[in-house]
């Protein structure tokens, strides 16, 4: 029911929303909870394991009960807190868990099953016979458990990731967060203030408080039109704080679009990463529910939020309201009621010594016993100092006290203390480094306390910064001691008393947990799942413990704690993982070549980042293989062209360079001629192949190193490491310039004859040859090497030129009977020549394996010459490199056995790891590794692949198939 | 007391008043004939073969803090047999067979759910290298199918196969492959340990390992003195710190990996799920979260939690891959330590102290590995021989080069 | 997580590549004792303490650096280049 004349909604602004189909009216400024308590609508959802019907709690994200489904188009979003969601023209939410529908749910039967379902229970059955478990037993389980769904649709909708810089982060708004963030605004500290909710302020926006004389909320908004103004402030409001990290960063959530109509262009949410000098914590307390007889009903919710309804939404969520506490919050409670005008029942007072004089009657050490009502409470049945009562009520406030909120600094193992006269935890000192907790999340409860704690704080963080602090008045407010007798369940009766409300724990199934020996905090959490549903025991957890606490006699602080991890509030994978989507997981490389292959119909394929072109198909070819087998020929018969511009290229300087690639590689380098190329073997330290490559001597004491696309990363940082660690004073400087050059394979007999119309002249260039040359006023730089077999040229201009020449180079070619070559034949060429790629150096081949064992030189020492020795890197046990040649299909996977042998692990010879179509050999061909292998040249061999059911003979080879003795790529 | 649904039912009836604690609290003797050193799952999985395969029962656990603390109860609870080395793959062959049978040896039901484990490919070599590790699978007696692109559109429909950044090639289907109800199987070789008559010591800390002679004579706990010729050491996630009482400088570089789980939703994945190109794997526990994972933090940690660079490329790989989750909200986050070894397989084995042994080394699979790894373990610890799927997992066989590197990564402790 | 690189100052954690203990930078003699050679690439002290490890400034200056640091909290206490340390040559 709402209330005439109260509350911080805009009544200017009503809005329409639909709940599981039927249209409610409510102002901006509601809250989804807010305007269905305004509509009289108490059922909301139904509980996870018993199905029970629930309404609302609370007013925040700690809500356990109100979840919904909020619809938008084809998507929806499962377990919104009702509490949360601000309402808007066209919301559409629906509630959840519930078949067919939420007043008469199915599974409701599950609550009278409920002895059979205690805590556990499930690890003691479903057991027999065996298939049952994934046949029947399981897929039940699973379709009744759950909360909300999931669409099942791509998540189309724009998320967002920001960063963030402070000197001074205030997490919360309440009168300890603002007086802290107007603290050091005033210092000119750069600030941030965050605060979950859409309206700044605390409490002093959801009690009835004055500060200086004011209402609360009147003298934040003055606060926060000044804090506004200030260049050196960031207010951000819906923004929660879900995380604390290493050296002041904080995870935080703003939910950008949550509160209106999905918009183009409007993100739903942001996920912050703010760096903060200091932070102060400011998040205020979370009030505690009371563990009695189904105390779960739909009209049962907290004494603070019954006071946040009625002082910030003008809403009062019952007409016969009754109140129970252990501490005084009931009193407030019930004066603000009355004055409002509205029915107070009675207050309950667990305590048996507080005040009994109030306008409404009070009954001393009462403790309720059970209450009544299928969807929503009509009466509660207690006893008291003075005997049993029932009372017709609809709506129960409770309060069991608060418990600061002290998520966050348990997010660095810090463990929370226990303080006895407050009855529940605080914040560890340190706990986080540079934060610093303030007001109610520290124990301090009172507003006057607030505002003192916040100026300290902000003293704390000024100091901490280097910053004098002002001189600031401290605002007049309440500074009522807070007093407490805890009360958390009502001892000797029967019934369900419920802690954990969105899991469905009882007090019973804690004490069942410590009958069977569950008596650790952590075992009696994960046996009876208390604390692991969506409000990750934030109503549950200090009752829980008490009762664990008082099952297994021993006293709290004892039993300790359970650790409060990140995130504070539930938060969206789509949040978390903005920018993700689609191609933004990764970076795109594209060549300069890029657009021309495309022009020309060819497939892209990802390699690594890269995109390569996969092959040029010609009109009339219906396959990738009959234009991979006209791109082979081509190259072998005329002259090809092809981007190789992925590779990794180093530029290597200095007087020390020599000296330092004979380091890095296997073999020599300081040998090299100028003007000549060498093919360079490197290890990793532990003995295993990392990379190959050719490395060019441009000049006496300049290098340019190649390395595979793959390891281009892998190799600058190795070679930075031993740079810097072994020989930084060396004089050698390295710089990576693979983003500087493109470069092309010109390769085939008439590589020479397309070079010379373009240069003018054929290249006078021996194999392994490396030269200037220019393409008109275009400096380029000309290598003789070939990853074909044929007579290979690669020709690097500067990046800017790279898609002209690759469309001149092309061109020419065609006219030659020749044309560009695509990845597939280009693998078909490497395979036909036995040249490895890192299908063969996988990160398990050894030099030895791959038969370079002799290129690991014995004069000078390498990288990975030492460990490269080990008895276990060497001899006939290892599987070592060799050609396959069959008549039909093989399959790169496959494994190998010798024929004759049984089909097993025990009996594994080895396994194939690339394979081709030779159009040039014109059979089967494969690369292989065979223990060993080169003894056993000349001899048959069986491959099975068994999952493409592949079972054929072939002949064990040298792995070169194609000019054995080079004499073609030397012409 | 033997569990049943029967048995639920009756003390259903009778208020639940009947239920007997599920292990004792024993009291620390003075000697036992073995200790094992943690109570996690490998070490109450070994108690249990000790007791179980081997008779001796006069054995103990010593916990330091609660049963199950460790890696046992902060791990994605995924279960499968799917390696290519010989070495790996007969190990967890073995296990999956113990995990196919562990119900109902354990009389305690962990959930393992057979539903099926696909690890998707993203290029031909990946292709390549999944099909060699499938016949592998195959070659052992496990099981594994090779699905093309449609085929896995056919089980996987919500997977983004038009705009992800790395195309969906394939998959390798390991339909044995599961998941299991992580904190169960703990208290389910607990139960079953201490019903042999293993004493299961918590809040037992040991400070030290006694030798004399080079052979172990017992150990110093925060409990007192425990003499025993036998003790292992199967701390996973503190292995460098126990191993030192005894004077060993282990391979291994602790490092931590994270997980979450999202809130209860109804089903939505029913496999579990892995990506090729980003280390992001995923399933639904019974309850309804999303429960899924990716790499290490990559830094040598200690510190049971992690940061947010690998937190949001985690969710990155979840977008680009099934942007379906994208409303689902992470309800916790968690960190394991994680024994980082330097070829990413386990050791267990004797060590230079007669009598002493040591199970370490899990990476990051050390949950599907619990029932063949207390297997091996305690047969080692029975015979003083390795148990012949275990054979290759040898503490000295970096230092002679027998590596066991299924990744191919290296020497380096936290790429594996 | 951040660290201070002597070159660049105060970046995030996403900025670096971790490599491993500084021992790595102990490169014992290439006819050193195979013991020495598997001190040197597999075992490590793994303290849960402070420690000192190689990261290496990826995104940034390309600097390796040796960080002090401590495993358990996560404080980290010196950051220096691998390349200005003493007795760094070979």
């Amino acid at each position: 029911m709402r209330l005439a004349g109260k509350g911080l909604i805009d009544r200017s602004t009503p809005v329409t929303f639909t709940f599981d189909g039927r249209s409610y009216q409510g102002y901006r400024g509601d809250t989804l909870a807010s305007a269905l308590l305004a509509n009289d609508v108490r059922l909301v959802g139904r509980s996870f394991k018993y199905h029970r019907p629930r309404g609302i709690l609370t007013a925040g994200s700690e809500e356990p009960n109100a979840m919904v489904e909020i619809l938008e188009g084809n998507q929806q979003t499962p377990n919104v807190r009702a509490t949360v969601q601000e309402v808007f023209d066209g919301l559409q939410a629906r509630s959840q868990n519930r078949f067919p529908s939420l007043k008469f749910d199915l599974l409701g039967i599950n609550n009278l099953a409920a002895p059979f379902l205690s805590a556990g229970f499930y690890y003691k059955t479903f057991m027999w016979p065996r298939p049952f478990w994934e046949k029947l037993y399981e897929p039940l389980i699973r379709r009744a458990a759950g909360l909300g769904s999931l669409s099942g649709r791509h998540d189309e909708a724009q998320y967002e990731k920001a960063w963030a810089f402070c000197d001074l982060l205030v997490i919360g708004s309440g009168p300890a967060g603002l007086m802290a963030a107007w603290t050091a605004a005033q210092a000119g500290a750069d600030v941030i203030l965050a605060e979950e909710d859409a309206r700044m302020g605390g409490r002093l926006v959801s009690d009835n408080l004055r500060v200086d004389g004011q209402p609360g909320a009147d003298w934040v908004e003055a606060l926060l039109d000044d804090l506004k103004a200030m260049p050196n402030v960031r207010l951000m409001p819906r923004t929660t704080v879900t995380g604390a990290y290493d050296d002041g960063t904080y995870g935080a959530l703003e939910r950008v679009g949550l509160h209106r109509a999905p918009a183009p262009h409007l993100p739903r949410e942001c996920f912050w990463r703010i760096v903060a000098g200091q932070t102060v914590l400011a998040a205020g307390a979370l009030e505690r529910p009371i563990a009695f007889p189904d105390n779960d009903r739909p009209g049962i919710m907290l004494a603070s939020a019954l006071r946040s309804y009625l002082h910030r939404y003008g809403v009062v969520p019952g007409n016969r309201i009754t109140l129970i506490a252990n501490n005084d919050a009931a009193r407030a409670t019930a004066r603000d009621l009355m004055a409002a005008g509205v029915k107070v029942v009675a207050i309950l007072d667990t305590r048996p010594d507080a005040t009994a004089l109030e306008d409404c009657p009070v009954y001393l050490n009462a403790q309720i016993t059970g209450t009544a009502g299928h969807l929503g409470l009509t009466a509660i049945t207690f006893r008291h100092a003075g005997g049993t009562a029932t009372l017709e009520t609809d709506c129960l406030a409770m309060s069991g006290g608060w418990n600061p909120t002290v998520h966050l600094t348990c997010h660095m193992n810090g463990r929370p203390l226990w303080r006895e006269d407050i009855a529940a935890f605080i914040p560890a000192e340190g706990a986080v480094p540079r934060l610093t907790p303030a007001g109610a999340c520290n124990g301090t409860f009172s507003t006057a306390g607030a505002f003192r704690d916040g100026l300290a704080a902000a003293h704390t963080a000024l100091a901490a910064l280097g910053r004098p602090a002002p001189d600031m008045a401290l605002p007049m407010a309440e500074d009522a001691p807070y007093t407490i007798t805890p009360f958390w369940q009502t001892p000797g009766v029967e019934g369900r008393q419920w802690l954990d409300f969105a899991n469905d724990v009882t007090t019973k199934d804690v004490k069942l947990s410590a009958q069977e020996n569950f008596r650790s905090v952590e075992h009696m959490k994960r046996y009876t799942t208390q604390g692991m549903a969506p409000d990750q025991g934030k109503n549950s957890n200090v009752a829980a413990l008490a009762v664990l606490a008082d099952a297994t006699g021993r006293g709290i602080p004892q039993t300790g704690t359970t650790t409060f991890r990140p995130p504070f509030v539930p938060t969206s994978i789509a949040a978390m993982g903005a920018g993700g989507r689609g191609a933004g997981f990764a970076p795109q490389r594209f060549l300069t070549s890029d657009q021309a292959s495309r022009d020309r119909g060819a497939p892209m394929i990802e390699a690594g980042l890269w995109y390569r072109p996969s092959y040029f198909p010609k009109p009339g070819e219906k396959t990738w293989l009959e234009a991979c087998n006209r791109e082979v020929t081509m190259v072998r018969e005329s002259v090809g062209v092809s981007d190789v511009s992925t590779l990794g290229k180093i530029d290597i300087q200095g007087r020390d360079a020599a000296r330092f690639l004979d380091l890095v590689y296997t073999n020599t380098f300081s040998t090299l001629p100028v003007g000549r190329v060498r093919y360079g073997l490197m290890l990793r330290e532990d003995g295993h192949v990392l990379d190959d490559g050719t490395t060019a001597r441009l000049a006496e004491h300049r290098y340019l190193m190649t390395t595979t696309t793959a390891a281009a990363g892998l190799v600058m940082r190795h070679l930075d490491f031993v740079h810097q660690a072994f020989c930084a004073d060396w004089d050698v400087r390295f710089l990576s310039v693979t983003e500087a050059w493109a470069q092309f394979a010109i390769a085939g007999p008439r590589a020479r004859d397309l070079l010379a119309t373009l240069l003018g002249a054929a290249p006078d260039l021996p194999f392994m040859g490396v030269t200037d040359v220019s393409l008109g006023s275009t400096p380029a730089r000309l290598f003789r090497i070939s990853f074909s077999g044929e007579e290979g040229y690669e020709l690097a201009v500067p990046t800017r030129y790279g898609e002209a020449l690759f469309r001149d180079l092309v061109a020419r070619a065609e006219t030659m009977g020749g044309g560009p070559y695509g990845m597939e034949a280009l693998n078909v060429l490497r395979i036909e020549k036995g040249f490895i790629t890192h299908a063969e150096i996988h990160g398990r081949t050894t030099a030895f394996d791959i038969g370079m064992e002799k290129m690991v030189s014995a004069k000078k020492d390498c990288i990975g010459k030492a460990a490269a020795a080990r008895p276990g890197m060497i001899g006939p046990d290892r599987e070592q490199l060799v050609g396959l040649r069959a008549s039909s299909a093989m399959t790169a996977g496959a494994h190998l056995f010798t024929p004759g042998d049984k089909v097993h692990r025990e009996t594994d010879q080895g396994y194939i790891t690339s394979v081709c179509w030779s159009p040039t050999l014109s059979a089967h061909l494969a690369l292989a590794f065979v223990k060993d292998g080169r003894a056993r040249h000349g001899t048959r061999i069986r491959v099975v692949d068994h999952l493409r059911k592949i079972d054929v003979l072939a002949e064990i080879t040298d792995p070169v198939f194609h000019d054995k003795e080079g004499a073609k790529l030397r012409a | 007391m033997r569990y049943s649904g029967l048995k639920v039912i009756t003390e259903g009836l009778f208020g639940n008043k009947g239920w007997k604690p599920a292990w004792r609290d024993p009291a620390p003797k003075a000697e036992y004939d073995a200790i094992i050193i943690g109570g996690g799952g490998h070490g109450l999985s070994t108690a249990y073969y000790l007791a179980k395969n081997h008779g001796l029962t006069n054995i103990a656990v010593l916990e330091k803090g609660y049963l199950g603390s460790g890696n046992i109860g902060r791990n994605t609870t995924i279960v499968r047999a799917n390696y290519f080395l010989q070495g790996n793959s007969e190990f967890y062959s073995h296990s999956m067979k113990l995990w196919e049978g562990l119900e109902i040896d354990l009389n305690y039901n962990v959930m393992h759910s057979q539903r099926g484990l696909i690890n998707l490919f993203h290029s031909d070599g990946q292709r390549d290298a999944f099909v060699r590790r499938g016949n592998s699978m195959i070659n052992q007696g496990d099981d594994a199918i090779l699905l093309d692109r449609e085929g896995v559109r056919e089980m996987l429909p919500y997977l983004d196969f038009e705009q992800t950044r790395f195309p969906i090639y394939g998959g390798l289907y390991h339909p044995r492959g599961g998941t299991a109800r992580h904190d169960a199987v703990a208290w389910g070789y607990a139960r079953a340990a201490d019903k042999r008559g293993v004493d299961l010591i918590q809040n037992c800390e040991v400070t030290g390992v006694d030798i004399e002679n080079g052979r172990v004579t017992g150990v110093q706990t925060t409990r007192g003195a425990i003499k025993a010729r036998k003790v292992g050491i199967v701390v996973a996630g503190r292995s460098s710190q126990v191993a030192a009482m005894a004077g060993m400088r282990l391979p291994i570089e602790s490092h931590i990996l994270q997980a979450f789980v999202t809130e209860g939703l109804k089903p939505v994945i029913d496999h579990v799920v892995s990506f090729g190109m980003g280390h992001f794997y995923i399933s639904q526990s019974d309850k309804g979260g999303l429960v899924f994972g990716g790499d290490l933090d990559f830094y040598a940690s200690y510190a049971s939690r992690g940061n947010l660079p690998m937190v949001e490329h985690v969710m990155e790989a979840g977008m680009t891959l099934m942007p379906m989750i994208g409303r689902a909200k992470v309800l916790r986050s968690w960190g394991g330590i994680m024994d980082m070894s330097p070829d990413g397989s386990p050791i267990i084995d004797k060590t230079h102290v007669d009598g002493l042994f040591i199970d370490c080394g899990w990476n990051y699979g050390g949950f599907k590995a619990v029932p063949a790894s207390g297997w091996c373990m305690a047969h080692l610890m029975a015979t003083g021989e390795s148990h012949p799927v275990a054979a290759r997992f040898k503490l000295n066989r970096f230092a002679t080069g027998h590596i066991l590197d299924e990744e191919g990564t290296g020497s380096q402790h936290n790429l594996h | 997580m951040r660290l201070t690189c002597p070159l660049c100052g105060e970046r995030d954690r996403r900025e670096f590549y971790y490599y491993g203990s500084e021992d790595y930078l102990n490169r014992p003699a290439p006819d050193a004792a195979p013991q020495a050679w598997d001190d040197y690439l597999h075992n490590r002290d793994n303290p849960a303490g402070v420690t000192r490890d190689l990261w290496y400034h990826d995104m940034g200056c390309s600097s390796w650096l040796v960080v002090t640091r401590n495993t358990v909290t996560h404080d980290i206490l010196a950051v220096e280049a691998v390349a200005d340390r003493k007795g760094g040559a070979a």
